[in-house]
């Protein structure tokens, strides 16, 4: 139960990686490489800040604001300097490397004694539900697993809710038409350059914190943990793409939640059944190639037969 | 209201494919003058309206909206001033978002846009008369993504867009040479309608000697990146289609002359 419930919080956790990727991958059609070293970037940040005894909210949320700064970058090098889109991500997440290395001062920051938000939710948990462990449906639950698993999703929502929330002011609907019709856009008056750098640092302030709640969670913040996060994240997004069935704003924020979730606990099930977790990743990008690709084959494999009536 | 003084633009300069696009465009247009530019292929007159809108910036010359210096402002910027209208159909809206929120969209042109509700009840009451106005129906699925609507639907969204918030210049780029004729007229009569309506200052391109004969207070003729016929007042109004043609029958015999004359050259002496 233990293994469920962890990679449940750790699916509600990367959801906030998955809303980052659908906003620069899906919002901006921008193909955003930058989450990879965003997450390191907010993990990175939001440690070091613990271990010098910051408050956790106040650390957490300067993780998702450097995740953004890095994002915004992104998003100058690619508009104002007309870098191609990917190498500009490529670029600051190679930039992000060191970054995060001179942040931590070396590859792996601890979190083991310090107050983080994990151990506020403990004592959330504690005062709740007492200090044993909780018998749920006959297994065995500690409060704090309880907790950090009851506030996560809290948290992710109230999250999801003011990204729906952003995307229907004036700014926010000027910023998805961007990525829908640049030309319009501009024609309307907006500044495309600046909405799409708005936009990235959103993004990256989501996967920053993302990161800064994994590392809290996890307990502790590596200089490797972000490498393959971009294709995690693109996974969860299309899985949820799937499960909702539309593009429409609310139902893909709530499906890329739900994609990120339910990918982590198809994972889970199939480390469980002895999947070699050194390869996850290829099978994550195999994954991902199949459901880019295979829409299209079936498409293709479905019009043909129509196509040479239609010539007959 | 507009000025386009000696406006010169070239493409790829220095390499073999060089286009001198515009070559010295000289021009002042009155407020509410509904102004009609034609010309044959490469003459120019979709790059001038580029040039006012500021999709590209121009080599010389300087461009002037309502006695503002505009040359310098980027695109985006201009849009302030400027309502405009594609020639494909799909230029002028954003496909994913709904009718509403692209009418949201239009009502935010040139004003700052913050953290306020895009469909506040006011604008959606206002948009909906608008839409209503057209007579399509369709102010009963403003909820729709305007990418499910037919290119005759959308560009007569985009023209109400575009005119919503009285634009001081409105420019049309071939606004109906995409659609099949049955939309071009309907888009046709509403720009007149709208055009009529708020006496605006309207800049149109277009390849119908039809709709040139038969619209606007005044009539640019273009060739080769520059003015060579103005036509005005009354002489406007009884210009026929068939003698534009005529005028375009007389360039392309000049031109023809033009070669001949020089390969006539070229054997005599080389």
């Amino acid at each position: 139960m233990s293994l469920v419930i962890g990679a449940a919080t750790i699916g509600f956790i990367l959801a906030l990686l998955a809303l980052g990727v659908y906003i620069s991958f899906r919002i901006f059609e921008f193909p955003d490489i930058t989450a990879e070293g965003s997450i390191t970037l907010g993990a990175a940040v939001a440690a070091v800040l613990l271990t010098h005894g910051w408050q956790p909210v106040a650390a957490t949320a300067m993780g998702a604001l450097a995740g953004g700064v890095a994002g915004a970058f992104t998003g100058v090098l690619a508009m104002k300097f007309q870098v191609n889109r990917l190498l500009a991500g490529i670029l600051t997440m190679t930039a992000l490397y060191s970054v995060n290395l001179r942040i931590m001062g070396k590859s792996n920051v601890p979190l083991l004694h310090d107050r983080s938000l994990v151990t506020q939710a403990e004592s959330v948990g504690q005062r709740l539900f007492g200090t044993a462990d909780l018998h749920i449906m006959g297994w065995e639950v500690s409060p704090r697993d309880a907790a950090v698993m009851l506030l996560t999703p809290i948290a992710v929502a109230l999250m999801a809710a003011l990204l729906y929330w952003f995307f229907r002011t004036n700014i926010g609907t000027a910023m998805r038409a961007t990525g829908d019709n640049a030309q319009m856009i501009r024609a309307m008056g907006a500044d495309d350059g600046l909405m799409v750098i708005l936009g990235l640092a959103l993004a990256n302030a989501m996967v920053g914190l993302s990161g800064a709640l994994l590392a809290q969670y996890q307990g502790f913040a590596d200089v490797q943990m972000g490498i393959g996060m971009v294709v995690w994240g693109l996974a969860s997004v299309i899985i949820g793409e799937a499960l909702v069935g539309t593009m429409q704003l609310g139902y893909a924020i709530t499906g890329s939640i739900m994609g990120s979730v339910l990918f982590r606990l198809l994972v889970a099930m199939a480390l469980r059944w002895g999947l070699n977790p050194n390869d996850l990743k290829l099978i994550t990008a195999a994954f991902v190639f199949a459901a880019l690709v295979l829409p299209r084959a079936l498409a293709s494999m479905k019009k043909k037969p129509q196509g040479a009536a239609a010539h007959a | 209201m507009l000025e386009i003084r000696d406006v010169r633009k070239t493409f790829h300069a220095g390499t073999p494919n060089e286009v001198r696009a515009l070559r010295g465009v000289l021009a002042t247009i009155e407020p509410g003058s509904f102004t009609i530019i034609i010309g044959t292929n490469g003459s120019g007159k979709s790059t001038l309206l580029n040039a006012v809108a500021g999709s590209f910036y121009v080599d010389s010359g300087s461009l002037h909206i309502d006695g503002v210096n505009v040359t310098r402002w980027p695109e985006h910027r201009r849009a302030s001033l400027i309502g405009r209208v594609f020639q494909d159909p799909f230029s002028g809206t954003a496909p994913g978002l709904s009718i509403a929120e692209n009418f949201s969209l239009a009502a935010r042109r040139g004003l700052r846009r913050g953290l306020g509700f895009a469909l506040g009840r006011r604008v959606q009451d206002e948009m909906r008369d608008v839409v209503r106005s057209l007579n399509m129906n369709l102010e009963g699925r403003l909820d729709n993504a305007i990418g499910s609507l037919s290119g005759g639907q959308r560009q007569a969204l985009t023209l109400l867009m575009a005119t919503w918030r009285k634009p001081k210049l409105l420019l049309l780029d071939e606004h109906t040479a995409a659609l099949d004729p049955k939309s071009a007229d309907q888009v046709i009569a509403l720009t007149d309608k709208i055009v009529a309506r708020d006496s605006l200052t309207t800049f149109m391109v277009t390849h119908s000697m039809q709709q040139a004969a038969s619209l606007g207070d005044r009539l640019i003729m273009m060739h080769r990146g520059q003015i060579i016929h103005d036509i005005r007042g009354e002489e406007k109004k009884r210009v026929r289609a068939t003698e534009l043609l005529e005028r375009f029958e007389e360039l392309r015999r000049s031109e023809l002359l033009d070669e001949g004359a020089a390969a006539m050259l070229e054997a005599a002496y080389v």
